[in-house]
C-alpha cells in the first residue's frame, strides 16, 4: 500500500522536478527564514537573560535610574530598612572607547557587597601584588569577551577609555571569571567608577536581597513607596520583559515576511497539484475504475504535497540554522536592531523547534495538496476517462465567488478596527491575509468584468483568447492566483517601503537642520562636552551659532525600557518634525514637552494634556505641546527645553551640538578645526548630509530582505503561470489542433498562447495591485503604527508600479509562450485525432 | 541552608579578590602609602584616643569574655572590629572611596557545640552604615557595633552587639575604673627594632551582662570581658611569623597579659606584659620576664594547624614580686577561627581558664588566649 502511493504517488513528484523544485524551494525559505529569526532572537533574548541574571546574581529585587543615575543617598537609606538583608550599589557606565566603535559596559561595583549578592561580577586579580587590586583606582577587571573585544592583544595592560571629552587610562587589572563567555562587560571598584566618570554621589542600580521571610511583592510596595520619583523597583528579570517586549512587534514582524514565503510555497503547493491533478485525470480515473479506493486516492495526492513540504522543512530547517550563524558571525545577533548590544550569543539546538518548524512545512504542503486532491478524489472514474476531462476541471473553478470576496473585504476593513494584542497588531495581520483572501476569490468575477470592458474585436487571436478567458474564468484563477498573491504582497512591500523610506528622508532632512553636527558621544555612553567644551567650540572661527542637545534616559513608562529625555531648544527652528501641536510654548503655566509618537501612543497622550516627569528624584508637570514623528527611538523620546532642564536637573553637560557656520564658511575647514580641537577619537563630526546618507544606508540594509522576498514572490508568481499553460497547452492540443485545421499558422498559436497568458496576468495584476495598494494601507496605517508607534506619509512609487506591472505581463507572455511551445510543435492531424 | 553555602561561596570569592596573593600589606610593589610612625612617648588621651586612628594602618578593638547563662551554663565570646588603611593611592572625593576599611570577627565559644560559632565581615567606611568614629569608641558595621556610651550620671559603659546567622549577643561592658596602658605608658613594642611597635591598652575586668542568642534559644547572660585597643603602622617585625597572646581577669581582681612574637622556628623573638595586682598596682614585664612552654598540642583536623593550646607561662620575679608559674588550658581544644574572608587569617582565638602551675593546680582565672601564624605566617 504505502509502496504503491510512492510509485503512483510520490514519483510523479520526480517527473516534473522544476515545479516540485520551485515549491520545495518557496517552503525551505519560509521555514528557514521563520527559523532563523527565532533561533537568533532566543538565542540573543536568552544570551541578554542570562547577562542579566548573571549581574543580578542572587537579588530579589532591582532599584533602577536611568543613565544618569539617582543620588547614593538612596542606597544609605535603603541598606538601613529592616526587609533588606543585603544591598549592593551599582554604577553602570555604557563607556566610551576613544577610537572606537563599541562601547564597553562598565559596572563600578563595592567588591564587599558584591559578595553576597552578585558574586558572578567578582572580579580576579592577576598581578602578583594584587592583594588590594580590586579597590585600587585605576583598576579595572574584563570579562572575557570583553577582552576579546576591547584589547587589541590579551597582555594588553591599558584600557583608555573617555569620559566627557577626556581619556583616562585605566589599568588591566585580572577577569571576571563569573561572568561567562557571553557577556562583554568590565568591573572596577565603585568609587573609581564614580570618579572616573563624573558620577560623583549617583548610582544606577541597587541590588537588593530580601530578609528571611520578606515577602517581595509587599516589599516591593513598601519600599517603592518612598523612593524618589523616577527611580524604579522590580524584579530582577524585568528588564528582559522590558526587552522582549521592545523586540516582540520587530520579531513578529519579520516572522510575518517568513509567514508569506510559507502561503507562497503552499500556493505553489496548490498550483502545481492542481495542474497534476488535471493533467492525470485519466490516469486517476482508470485506477479508480481498476478498484482503487477514494481514500487511497485522496492519501496519495495529499502524500505528494506533504513529501514536497517535508522535503522543504528539512531543507528549510538546515538553511535556517546557517542562517542564524552566519547572522551571529557577521552581525551578532540583534537582528540588525541593536536590541541586544554587548551580548554574544552562540546557536542552540532545540528539537521541538526543529520539529515545530518541519511541521510547519508540511502543513504548508499538505494544504496546498488539499484541495486538488478533494476534487480528484470526489470525480467520478466515468467523467474522468472522457476527453476534455481536463478542461472540465479547470472550468469548475472559474465558479464566481464574488459574495465571498466581498464578505472577506467586509472583514480585512473590522479586523483594522481593534487596538494591537500584547503590541502586537493582530487584526492588522488578519487584515492582509483576508485582504489577499478577498483578491484571490475576487478574481473570477474579476476576469469576467475584464473581458467584458474590453471587449470588441482587434483580429483574430485577440477575439480567441478574449472569448476564452471569458468563457473559462477558471484557467485565471489557477494561473492568475500565485500572480494576485505576489503581487499583492511585492506591490505592499514596495508602497510600505517606498513610503517609509521618503518619511525617514524627510524626516532627516527637518531633524538636521544645521551645517555641522558634533557628538561626544550617543546618548547613554560616557563621553560628553561641558561648558567649557561648547564655548572652545563657539570660539571657533566659521561658526555662527551652536545648539547643544542633551540626551539622558528616563524611566517613564511602566514595564518598557527607558525613553529617552532630549533637551534641546524647541523653538528657535531647529527641526522638530511635529504631527500635531505646535512649537510654541502655550499659554499654561507648566513648561512644555514634546513627546514623540510612541511616548504619545503608549500613555495616550495628546497635546494639551498634563504630564509628569521625573527630575532628579522630583515629579514636574509638563504640558504635552505637540507630538513629533521619530524614526530614530523606538522605546520613545521626549523633547523639553534646555533652559528649563538644566534648571530642574542641574545637569549642564551636553552630547550634541548643532553648529550653524556663517555665510561662506566652509563645513570641512570648521569640522578640521574641531577634530584638531578635541582629539579625532573622541568627538565624532558629521555633515548632515554624510548623516542622511548613512542612515539611508542603513534603511537600506534592512529592507534587503524585504526586497529578496518580494523577488522570489514575483518569479513564483511567473511559475505559476509556466505551469498552468503548459498543462493547459497540452490538455488543449486538439483545440490547437482544430485551429491549425482552419488556417492558422503555428506562430498564431504561439501569439495565441502568448496573449491568453498575457491577459491572464494582467487580470492578476490589475486585482494584485488593487490588493496591494490596501494592504500597504494596513501596513502603514495598522501594521507599523501599532507594532513601532510610528506613523509615515503614504507613498505610491507609482511609475516603478507601471514599469513593475507592464514588465511581470510581458514575462507572462513570454513565459506562456514558452510553456506551450510542446503543443505547438505537434502536427495538427495528429492532435485532432487524438481525441477520437 | 542556601544562604549558608551562598555565604561560603562568596567567602572563597571575596578572599579571592582582596587576598589572593600571600604577599604583605607592607610588602615590595605597594609601599606607596606612607602612615604615620608609632613612637615612644606620645601620652595616650582619653576619650580621643578611645576613638579611631585613621591615619594609622591597622587598629582593632578586641572584646572577648566568658559569659554565665541562667542555668549555669559557660560559654566564650570574641567581637573584633579592625579598621584597614589600606595601601591604596585613593584621592578621595567619592563616599565610596575605599580609604578606610572595616573587618569584623564575632565567634562564640560553645563547650556543647565542641568548636567555635563564627561569622566575620568586611566593608568599606561608609557612614552612616560603616564607620569608625574618631572621638570616641564608636565602630559600627551595619548592625555590628562596639560603641562607648555614658548617660549623664552613670559611669558608662561599652555596648557590644551582633547579629550573625546562628548567633547574636547585645552586651553592655561596664569598665572598674582607668584604661590599663600596655608597654611604655602605652607604647608597646612588638621587636627589638623600635619601629614595630603598637598603641595599645586594655580594659579589664568588664562586667559583661545582656542577651545572648544562639540558634534558636534565647539567654540572660553576664561575666567577665576583656578588651583590647591598639593601633599600628607596622606591628609585625619582618621576621616574625606570628604571635600568642593572653588576657586573663584574674578572680582576685588582677589582670595579666601578656604575649610573644615567634619567627619561623617557633623560637620566641621578642614578648611582653602587664600584670595588674588586686590593688591596681601594675607591672609592666620585659621581654626576659616571660616565658612560654608547651605542654599540650592540637590540630586542627581543617587546616592541619598544630596549636599548643595548653601552655605554661613563666613570669620572672622582680623586686618583691615573686616568680609566678601559670598553666592555660582551654575551655575546648577546637576554637580555631578561618577568617580568611576578611582579613585573611586563619587563627585560635578561644577561652582559656588559667590555673595555679603546680601541685595546688588552683584556678586562678579566665580570659582568653589567641595564637596566630600556625596555620600560615601572619601577614599583617
Amino acid at each position: 500500500m504505502t509502496r504503491s502511493i510512492l510509485r503512483l504517488f510520490v514519483a510523479s513528484l520526480a517527473r516534473r522536478r522544476l515545479a516540485s523544485a520551485l515549491s520545495l524551494l518557496a517552503i525551505a525559505l519560509g521555514v528557514a527564514l521563520g527559523l532563523a529569526v527565532q533561533l537568533i532572537h532566543d538565542a540573543a533574548l536568552d544570551e541578554f537573560g542570562r547577562g542579566m541574571r548573571t549581574l543580578a546574581g542572587e537579588a530579589d529585587l532591582q532599584v533602577r535610574g536611568g543613565r544618569a543615575g539617582f543620588d547614593e543617598g538612596v542606597y544609605l537609606a535603603l541598606a538601613r530598612r529592616p526587609e533588606v538583608a543585603e544591598a549592593s550599589p551599582v554604577v553602570e557606565i555604557e563607556a566610551r572607547l576613544p577610537g572606537r566603535a563599541t562601547t564597553l559596559r562598565l559596572y563600578g561595583i563595592d567588591v564587599f557587597r558584591l559578595a553576597t549578592v552578585q558574586p558572578a561580577l567578582m572580579p580576579r586579580a592577576t598581578a602578583n601584588d594584587a592583594r588590594f587590586a580590586a579597590l585600587a583606582p585605576d583598576a579595572v577587571f574584563l570579562s572575557t569577551a570583553a577582552q576579546q573585544t576591547v584589547l587589541d592583544s590579551p597582555l594588553q595592560p591599558v584600557l583608555t577609555v573617555q569620559s566627557g571629552v577626556h581619556e583616562t587610562a585605566l589599568r588591566v587589572a585580572g577577569m571576571v571569571p563569573g561572568a561567562g563567555v557571553g557577556q562583554s562587560l568590565a568591573v572596577m571598584d565603585i568609587a573609581a567608577a564614580q570618579e572616573t566618570f563624573g558620577m560623583l554621589g549617583r548610582l544606577s542600580r541597587i541590588d537588593i536581597q530580601l530578609a528571611p521571610g520578606v515577602d517581595r511583592a509587599q516589599a516591593r510596595a513598601s519600599l517603592g513607596a518612598f523612593l524618589p520619583a523616577g527611580i524604579t523597583i522590580a524584579p530582577p528579570d524585568a528588564p528582559v520583559s522590558e526587552t522582549t517586549a521592545l523586540t516582540r512587534a520587530y520579531r513578529v514582524n519579520l516572522s510575518m515576511l517568513a509567514a508569506i514565503a510559507l502561503l507562497t510555497g503552499g500556493f505553489l503547493v496548490f498550483s502545481t497539484q492542481w495542474l497534476a491533478v488535471v493533467r492525470r485525470r485519466r490516469e486517476f480515473a482508470l485506477l479508480r475504475a481498476l478498484g482503487m479506493a477514494r481514500r487511497t486516492l485522496m492519501r496519495g495526492l495529499l502524500a505528494e504535497g506533504g513529501v514536497t513540504g517535508l522535503a522543504g522543512g528539512i531543507a528549510g530547517v538546515a538553511l535556517g540554522h546557517l542562517l542564524a550563524l552566519m547572522a551571529f558571525v557577521l552581525i551578532g545577533g540583534d537582528l540588525g536592531a541593536g536590541y541586544f548590544a554587548s551580548t554574544r550569543p552562540t546557536l542552540q539546538f532545540s528539537p521541538w523547534l526543529i520539529a515545530g518548524y518541519l511541521a510547519l512545512g508540511v502543513i504548508a504542503g499538505l494544504a496546498g495538496a488539499w484541495l486538488p486532491a478533494r476534487e480528484a478524489a470526489s470525480m467520478a472514474p466515468a467523467s474522468g476517462l472522457r476527453a476534455g476531462a481536463a478542461d472540465t476541471a479547470v472550468h469548475a473553478l472559474g465558479r464566481s465567488r464574488l459574495r465571498r470576496a466581498v464578505a472577506c473585504i467586509a472583514l480585512a476593513a473590522v479586523a483594522c478596527l481593534p487596538p494591537p494584542i500584547a503590541g502586537i497588531p493582530v487584526g492588522g495581520y488578519v487584515a492582509v491575509a483576508f485582504a489577499l483572501a478577498a483578491a484571490v476569490l475576487a478574481l473570477p468575477s474579476a476576469t469576467a468584468l475584464a473581458m467584458h470592458v474590453a471587449s470588441g474585436g482587434r483580429g483574430v487571436i485577440w477575439r480567441l483568447a478574449h472569448a476564452r478567458l471569458a468563457a473559462a474564468p477558471g484557467q485565471s484563477i489557477v494561473a492568475g492566483a500565485g500572480v494576485v498573491a505576489s503581487v499583492a504582497l511585492a506591490s505592499a512591500m514596495a508602497i510600505m517601503v517606498s513610503s517609509f523610506r521618503v518619511s525617514v528622508d524627510d524626516w532627516l532632512v527637518s531633524v538636521l537642520p544645521a551645517d555641522l553636527y558634533l557628538r561626544a558621544s550617543s546618548a547613554g555612553a560616557s563621553g560628553f562636552l561641558d561648558a567649557d567644551a561648547l564655548a572652545r567650540i563657539r570660539a571657533n572661527a566659521g561658526v555662527d551659532f551652536v545648539e547643544p542637545v542633551r540626551a539622558v534616559d528616563l524611566r517613564l513608562i511602566e514595564g518598557r525600557p527607558p525613553v529617552t529625555l532630549l533637551a534641546r531648544s524647541v523653538s528657535r527652528g531647529w527641526g522638530l518634525p511635529l504631527v500635531s501641536g505646535s512649537l510654541h510654548e502655550n499659554a499654561s503655566a507648566l513648561p512644555g514637552v514634546w513627546i514623540s509618537e510612541a511616548v504619545a501612543d503608549l500613555l495616550h497622550l495628546a497635546p494639551g494634556d498634563a504630564m509628569t516627569i521625573p527630575f532628579d528624584g522630583q515629579a514636574v508637570q509638563f504640558s504635552v505641546g505637540g507630538v513629533w514623528r521619530d524614526y530614530a527611538r523606538q522605546n520613545g523620546a521626549v523633547v523639553v527645553d534646555l533652559d528649563t532642564y538644566r534648571r530642574l536637573s542641574g545637569d549642564d553637560r551636553i552630547n550634541d551640538v548643532a553648529i550653524r557656520l556663517v555665510r561662506g564658511a566652509s563645513a570641512d575647514t570648521v569640522a578640521a578645526a574641531l577634530r584638531d580641537l578635541f582629539g579625532a577619537q573622541t568627538v565624532e563630526i558629521a555633515l548632515p548630509g554624510e548623516i542622511r546618507a548613512v542612515s539611508l544606508k542603513i534603511f537600506d540594509r534592512t529592507f534587503v530582505v524585504t526586497y529578496l522576498m518580494e523577488a522570489v514572490a514575483i518569479v513564483i508568481g511567473l511559475f505559476g503561470i509556466a505551469t498552468t499553460f503548459a498543462a493547459l497547452t497540452m490538455a488543449r492540443r486538439g483545440e490547437f489542433g482544430m485551429l491549425r485545421h482552419i488556417g492558422l499558422g503555428r506562430r498564431d498559436i504561439g501569439m495565441l498562447i502568448a496573449v491568453e497568458g498575457a491577459l491572464c496576468a494582467a487580470v492578476g495584476v490589475g486585482v494584485g495591485l488593487i490588493a496591494g495598494g490596501s494592504i500597504a494601507w494596513v501596513l502603514i496605517e495598522v501594521v507599523n503604527r501599532q507594532s513601532f508607534h510610528w506613523s509615515m506619509d503614504i507613498h505610491v512609487p507609482f511609475s516603478g508600479l507601471l514599469l513593475f506591472s507592464l514588465g511581470l505581463v510581458g514575462l507572462a507572455a513570454l513565459v506562456a509562450r514558452l510553456a506551450g511551445y510542446r503543443a505547438m510543435r505537434q502536427r495538427a492531424v495528429l492532435a485532432v485525432r487524438e481525441d477520437w | 541552608m542556601g544562604r549558608d553555602t551562598r555565604g561560603i561561596l562568596a567567602a572563597a570569592l571575596l578572599w579571592l579578590a582582596l587576598w589572593q596573593t600571600p604577599a604583605a600589606f607592607g610588602g615590595a610593589g605597594v609601599g606607596v602609602m606612607s602612615y604615620p610612625p608609632v613612637i615612644a612617648g606620645r601620652a595616650l588621651s582619653f576619650p580621643r584616643d578611645h576613638g579611631a586612628h585613621p591615619g594609622y594602618r591597622t587598629e582593632w578593638w578586641y572584646v572577648t569574655g566568658w559569659l554565665r547563662d541562667e542555668a549555669g551554663r559557660e560559654r566564650g565570646f570574641q567581637l573584633t572590629f579592625f579598621r584597614v588603611r589600606p595601601p591604596l593611592d585613593v584621592t578621595g572625593s567619592s563616599r565610596f572611596s575605599p580609604q578606610q576599611l572595616i573587618l569584623a570577627h564575632a565567634a562564640l565559644a560553645d563547650p556543647a557545640n565542641g568548636r567555635l560559632f563564627h561569622a566575620e565581615r568586611a566593608e568599606r567606611v561608609l557612614p552612616p552604615l560603616v564607620a569608625a568614629d574618631a572621638g570616641n569608641t564608636d565602630v559600627k558595621l551595619h548592625d555590628w557595633r562596639l560603641a562607648w556610651s555614658a548617660p549623664a550620671g552613670a559611669p558608662g559603659h561599652y555596648r557590644a552587639h551582633v547579629q550573625a546567622g546562628t548567633f547574636a549577643f547585645d552586651l553592655e561592658l561596664t569598665p572598674d575604673g582607668e584604661p590599663l596602658l600596655n608597654g611604655d605608658a602605652g607604647f608597646s613594642r612588638k621587636a627589638s627594632a623600635p619601629e614595630h611597635a603598637s598603641y595599645y591598652y586594655s580594659r579589664p575586668q568588664l562586667k559583661a551582662e545582656g542577651q545572648l542568642r544562639l540558634q534558636d534559644a534565647q539567654h540572660v547572660v553576664s561575666g567577665k570581658a576583656w578588651l583590647d585597643h591598639e593601633w599600628s603602622s607596622e606591628i609585625m617585625p619582618p621576621d616574625a611569623s606570628g604571635w600568642d597572646w593572653i588576657g586573663i581577669n584574674l578572680d582576685d581582681g588582677g589582670a595579666l597579659m601578656a604575649f610573644r612574637m615567634r619567627n619561623l622556628d617557633g623560637a620566641q623573638i621578642w614578648a611582653g606584659g602587664t600584670l595588674r595586682m588586686p590593688d591596681g598596682r601594675v607591672r609592666i614585664l620585659a621581654p626576659d620576664a616571660l616565658h612560654f612552654s608547651v605542654r599540650r598540642s592540637w590540630r586542627s583536623p581543617r587546616s592541619g594547624a598544630t596549636y599548643p593550646v595548653e601552655m605554661e607561662l613563666e613570669i620572672a620575679a622582680e623586686g618583691a614580686q615573686p616568680a609566678r608559674r601559670v598553666r592555660i588550658a582551654p575551655m575546648m581544644d577546637d576554637q580555631e577561627l578561618d577568617s580568611r574572608r576578611s582579613t585573611g587569617a586563619i587563627y585560635w582565638e578561644g577561652a582559656v581558664r588559667v590555673f595555679e602551675a603546680g601541685a595546688s593546680a588552683r584556678e586562678i582565672g579566665r580570659g582568653y588566649l589567641e595564637m596566630t601564624g600556625y596555620a600560615d605566617p601572619l601577614k599583617m
